[in-house]
C-alpha cells in the first residue's frame, strides 16, 4: 500500500534564511492585533460585561428588523439582535440595567412580553451581574498570565533559559494574534474564548517543545555545525510530524466547527486559528529567535558522544 | 523498549478492560442498569446544566444585614438594661451604632464601674456556640469620661456569617427539594455566596419566588375557649393526622405573641427526665415578650406556627424568663432534630441577591448533545482514515489505541462522576485530534531511524525511546494550561479542563503503552525484514 506523505522524506527547506520575512509578517500581525484591540476593541460577552442574553426560537424565520425596532422602544439601553445558526433562532443581548437585580428581572419580563407569541421556545436566558462580570474578567486574566508563567518555568527547568524565552515569545505572539482575530471579526469574547486561548497556549508550546527537543538533540550530536544550519535541519526533520499533527487536530476541529453547533462556533474558530498560528510560530519564530540569544552548547550526548555528521547507532 | 515484562502486559490489558467496562453503561438506556448492584459499574456520565437544561443561580447572602441586625439587638438590650437604672439617677447622653460597635455615652463618669459590671453581665460569653465552649462575642472597652464601646469581635462576625450562609443553604435545600427528587446542586462559593443548580427546571422566576418566601414563624396561644367563631382566633392545620387521614386543626389566637425573627438558636436536647426535647434561645426583645406571655399563661398551650401550619403546641409548664426555653413533648430524637432544624431554618437569615442567572431550555441541551455526538463521530472518522492513509498498519494500531483512549476518557468521567459540559465535549473532540500526536511522533521517528539504515526492531526501539521525552515534555506543558484552566474557570469551563486533562493523561497511556504492546506482538509474530511505514 502506498502511504500518504504530506511532507516528502528528505526535505531541506531553508526556513531559517527566510526568518526576516516571518519576523516582518509577525510584527505586522502583532501591531495590527494591538491596534484592533485598542481601536475597535473586543466584543465582550455578558460573562465579562454583565448584562442579559436571551436565545429564542421564533415562529418561522425571525424578522430581525421588526424585532429590533420593537425591542428598541423598550428603553433598555443597548439591545443587539443577531441570527444564531438558523433563521428562526435569535440571540438578543441587552446591556446591564441600572438599578440592581429587580431591574434586570423587569427587563427580561418586558422583553418576553414584547416578543409575545412570536417566540415558541426560550432556549437560553442568562443574566450576569456587574460584580461577577468584573471578577470573571480578573480570574480570566490571571489564568492566562499564570499559564504563561508556569509554562515558562517548566521550559526553563527542562531546557535552558534561552529556549524558555523563545517559547514564550512564540506563545505571546499566538495569544495576542488570537485576541486580534476576535477584535477583527467582532466574535463574542467570553469565558469559552479564554478556555480556547489557554488551550492554544498549550498547543503552541507543545509544538514548540517538539522542535526544540530536536534542536537540543542535534546540538549535542553536531557539536561544530553552525547554528543556522543546525536549526534548519531540526525544523526539517520534525516537519512531517508538525504537519501531520496539525492536520489531525484541524480535522477534529473542523468537524467541531461545522457540526458542533452554534454555541461553540466561536470557540472552534479560536482553536482552528490557534493550531495554524501555533504551528507557524514554532517554525518561523521560536526556532530562528534562538539565533539571537544563542543557547549554550554544553553537555554530553546522552547516547555517548557521537562525532559530527555521523548518524548515531 | 521492545522487551515488555509480563506484568506490564497484564496491567495494560486490565486497564483497557476496566475502561471498556466502565464506559459501557453510557451506551445503554438509562434504566438498563437500575437493578445492578451499586458496586458494579453502572454509572453514566453526569451531564452539565448546559446539556440537560436547567436553572443556575449564583446568590449573595447579605451578611451585612445580619450583622447590623445583631448590632440593633445589642443596642436594644443595652437600652433595656439601662432603663431601670434611671430611678437610681444613672443617665446616658447617647446610645448609637458605629460600624461594628454600639457606643454608649454616660452622663456621669462616676457610674463607669457600675455600668461596666452591668454590661459584662449582659454580654457575658454564652454557652450556645457550636463548639460548646463559651466564646466572647462582644468586647467591652471604655474611656475615663464614660464612653463605652461594645464591639462585635472579628471572630463573632465570622461566626455570624458562617452561620448565616450554612443556614441559608439548609433553607434553600428544604425549599427547593421538598420531595427530594430534583437533584439540585447547592454549594457555598467563597465566603458568602451560594450556587444553586436545578436540572430540568425551566423557570428561574418560579425558583426565585420559592426562595423569596418569608417562612414566617410565630408563637400563638391556642384558643381553648368553647366560644368558637370569634374574630380573634383562627383555625390552623397541624402536623398530626386524625383517623380520616386529615390533619387535625387547632384554633389559635390571631395575636402573635412572639415572632420567630427573635429566635437566635434552637438545638435538639433532653429535658430533666432525659426525654428528647428542643432547646431554644431568643434575643433580648424576644426573650422579654416570651417571658411575659409564658408567665401570664402557665398551663395553656403555646402553638409554634410556621408558614400557617402548627408544627408543635406544647403546654407551658412554667414561666420562661431569660430568653431561653425548652419544648418538650412526645418527641423521638429524630423529631427533635427535625424540629430544631425547622425552627432554625424558619426564615432566611439574610436577604439573598442574585448575581448570576443562567437558564438553558431542554431543547438547546438536546441539540447540543446531538451536535456534540455528530461532531465527535465525524472528527474521529476523519482522523482514523487519515492515520491509516499515512501510516498503514501502524495507523490501524494507533487507531485501536485511540478508540481505547476514548473509552478510557468516558470511563474515567463516569467513574469520578465528573460533569460533562458542552465545552467538555469540545475538549474530547480536540483530544481525538491531539491524542494521535504521540503516535505521530513515534512513527515519524521510526521512519527516520529506518532511513538511517536501522533494522526494524532497532528502529522501533529507538523510535519509542527517543520520542518518549518529547512526548512527556509536550504533554506536561499542555497539562499545565489545563490545570490552570480548572483552577480559574467556572462551570462549563471547568468541564472543559477536566476532559482535556483526562484526555492528555489517557492518551499518553494508550499511545505509548498500548500501541507499543500491539507493535511488539506483531513484531514477534511476523518478524518483518522491512517495516510497512
Amino acid at each position: 500500500m502506498k502511504l500518504l506523505k504530506l511532507v516528502p522524506d528528505k526535505t531541506n527547506i531553508q526556513f531559517i534564511n527566510k526568518r526576516l520575512i516571518a519576523f516582518a509578517f509577525s510584527a505586522v500581525l502583532i501591531l495590527v492585533s494591538t491596534g484592533l484591540y485598542f481601536g475597535q476593541g473586543l466584543n465582550l460577552g455578558i460573562d465579562f460585561l454583565g448584562g442579559i442574553l436571551i436565545e429564542a426560537k421564533t415562529k418561522g424565520p425571525a424578522n430581525l428588523a421588526e424585532l429590533r425596532s420593537d425591542l428598541g422602544k423598550l428603553d433598555l439601553g443597548e439591545v443587539s439582535l443577531q441570527e444564531f445558526g438558523a433563521p428562526d433562532d435569535v440571540l438578543i443581548r441587552i446591556q446591564k440595567q441600572e438599578g440592581g437585580d429587580n431591574a434586570q428581572q423587569a427587563a427580561v419580563e418586558k422583553v418576553k412580553s414584547t416578543l409575545g407569541d412570536r417566540v415558541v421556545e426560550y432556549r437560553r436566558t442568562e443574566f450576569v451581574g456587574p460584580t461577577v462580570g468584573a471578577e470573571l474578567r480578573e480570574a480570566a486574566t490571571w489564568a492566562v498570565l499564570s499559564a504563561i508563567a508556569a509554562i515558562l518555568m517548566y521550559i526553563w527547568f527542562r531546557f535552558e533559559w534561552q529556549f524558555g524565552v523563545g517559547a514564550v515569545i512564540a506563545l505571546i505572539h499566538d495569544v495576542v494574534s488570537t485576541i486580534g482575530l476576535f477584535a477583527l471579526l467582532q466574535l463574542e469574547f467570553n469565558l469559552a474564548t479564554v478556555a480556547a486561548i489557554l488551550t492554544i497556549a498549550g498547543y503552541s508550546i507543545n509544538d514548540t517543545v517538539v522542535v526544540y527537543d530536536r534542536v537540543r538533540e542535534n546540538m549535542r550530536r553536531y557539536k561544530k555545525m553552525a547554528y543556522e544550519e543546525l536549526f534548519n535541519i531540526s525544523v526539517n526533520q520534525t516537519l512531517s510530524r508538525t504537519v501531520v499533527t496539525s492536520v489531525t487536530t484541524l480535522l477534529a476541529l473542523l468537524s467541531l466547527f461545522f457540526f458542533g453547533g452554534e454555541v461553540i462556533r466561536g470557540f472552534s474558530i479560536a482553536l482552528i486559528w490557534g493550531v495554524l498560528i501555533g504551528t507557524y510560530s514554532s517554525i518561523a519564530l521560536a526556532v530562528p529567535f534562538l539565533l539571537y540569544i544563542r543557547p549554550q552548547r554544553g553537555g554530553e550526548d546522552e547516547t555517548g558522544g557521537v562525532p559530527d555528521g555521523a548518524p548515531s547507532s | 523498549m521492545i522487551q515488555i515484562p509480563n506484568w506490564n502486559k497484564v496491567l495494560i490489558a486490565v486497564v483497557c478492560a476496566l475502561g471498556l467496562i466502565y464506559a459501557a453503561p453510557n451506551f445503554f438506556k438509562e434504566d438498563f442498569f437500575e437493578g445492578v448492584p451499586s458496586w458494579l459499574p453502572g454509572k453514566q456520565i453526569n451531564l452539565g446544566l448546559d446539556l440537560r437544561g436547567g436553572v443556575h443561580l449564583l446568590m449573595n447572602v447579605e451578611i451585612e444585614k445580619v450583622v447590623s441586625k445583631r448590632l440593633d439587638s445589642m443596642r436594644d438590650a443595652t437600652r433595656q438594661s439601662m432603663r431601670p437604672l434611671r430611678r437610681k439617677g444613672v443617665y446616658y447622653s447617647s446610645l448609637k451604632i458605629d460600624r461594628n460597635s454600639v457606643v454608649l455615652k454616660l452622663k456621669n463618669a462616676a457610674h463607669i464601674g457600675q455600668i461596666r459590671e452591668l454590661l459584662e453581665a449582659e454580654f457575658e460569653a454564652t454557652g450556645l456556640s457550636p463548639l460548646g465552649t463559651p466564646e466572647q462575642e462582644v468586647e467591652i472597652t471604655n474611656d475615663d469620661v464614660g464612653t463605652f464601646r461594645l464591639t462585635l469581635t472579628e471572630e463573632a462576625i465570622r461566626r455570624i456569617s458562617t452561620y448565616a450562609v450554612n443556614q441559608s443553604i439548609e433553607i434553600i435545600r428544604r425549599r427547593i427539594d421538598e420531595d427530594g427528587t430534583k437533584e439540585p446542586v447547592i454549594q457555598q462559593q467563597g465566603t458568602k455566596r451560594i450556587l444553586l443548580q436545578v436540572p430540568g427546571a425551566e423557570d428561574p422566576e418560579e425558583i426565585k419566588s420559592i426562595l423569596g418566601k418569608t417562612a414566617q414563624m410565630t408563637f400563638h396561644l391556642v384558643d381553648q375557649s368553647t366560644d368558637a367563631g370569634r374574630g380573634s382566633s383562627m383555625l390552623l392545620p397541624s402536623d398530626e393526622i386524625d383517623s380520616n387521614g386529615k390533619p387535625i386543626e387547632f384554633r389559635v389566637e390571631r395575636q402573635v405573641r412572639v415572632s420567630g425573627e427573635h429566635l437566635v438558636d434552637a438545638q435538639p436536647s433532653f429535658d430533666q427526665n432525659n426525654r428528647p426535647a428542643v432547646s431554644f434561645r431568643f434575643d433580648a426583645v424576644g426573650g422579654k415578650k416570651f417571658g411575659d406571655t409564658t408567665s401570664k399563661n402557665v398551663g395553656r398551650l403555646l402553638a409554634i406556627v410556621l408558614d400557617k401550619k402548627i408544627i408543635s403546641a406544647p403546654r407551658i409548664q412554667t414561666a420562661i424568663v431569660g430568653g431561653s426555653g425548652i419544648i418538650t413533648g412526645t418527641f423521638s430524637v429524630k423529631e427533635t432534630n427535625d424540629l430544631a432544624l425547622l425552627l432554625r431554618a424558619g426564615a432566611l437569615p439574610a436577604p439573598l441577591t442574585f448575581l448570576e442567572e443562567r437558564t438553558v431550555g431542554p431543547g438547546l441541551g438536546r441539540d447540543s448533545i446531538e451536535a456534540g455526538k455528530i461532531a465527535s463521530m465525524i472528527g474521529m472518522a476523519l482522523v482514523l482514515v487519515f492515520m491509516i492513509a499515512s501510516y498503514g498498519l501502524f495507523g490501524i494500531l494507533a487507531n485501536v489505541a485511540l478508540l481505547f483512549n476514548i473509552a478510557l476518557i468516558v470511563a474515567l468521567l463516569s467513574a469520578i462522576q465528573a460533569t460533562l459540559t458542552l465545552p467538555g465535549i469540545a475538549g474530547i473532540v480536540l483530544t481525538i485530534g491531539m491524542a494521535v500526536d504521540a503516535n505521530v511522533l513515534i512513527f515519524e521517528r521510526i521512519r527516520e531511524e529506518v532511513r538511517n539504515g536501522r533494522t526494524p526492531i532497532s528502529a522501533i526501539d529507538a523510535g519509542y525511546r527517543r520520542a518518549l521525552t518529547t512526548i512527556i515534555d509536550a504533554n506536561v506543558t499542555t497539562l499545565i494550561a489545563a490545570v490552570l484552566l480548572y483552577a480559574f474557570g467556572t462551570g462549563p469551563i471547568k468541564g472543559f479542563a477536566v476532559t482535556l486533562s483526562i484526555g492528555l493523561v489517557t492518551s499518553m497511556f494508550t499511545a505509548v503503552m498500548v500501541t507499543r504492546l500491539f507493535i511488539v506482538l506483531w513484531l514477534r509474530r511476523t518478524r518483518p525484514q522491512v517495516l510497512p511505514i
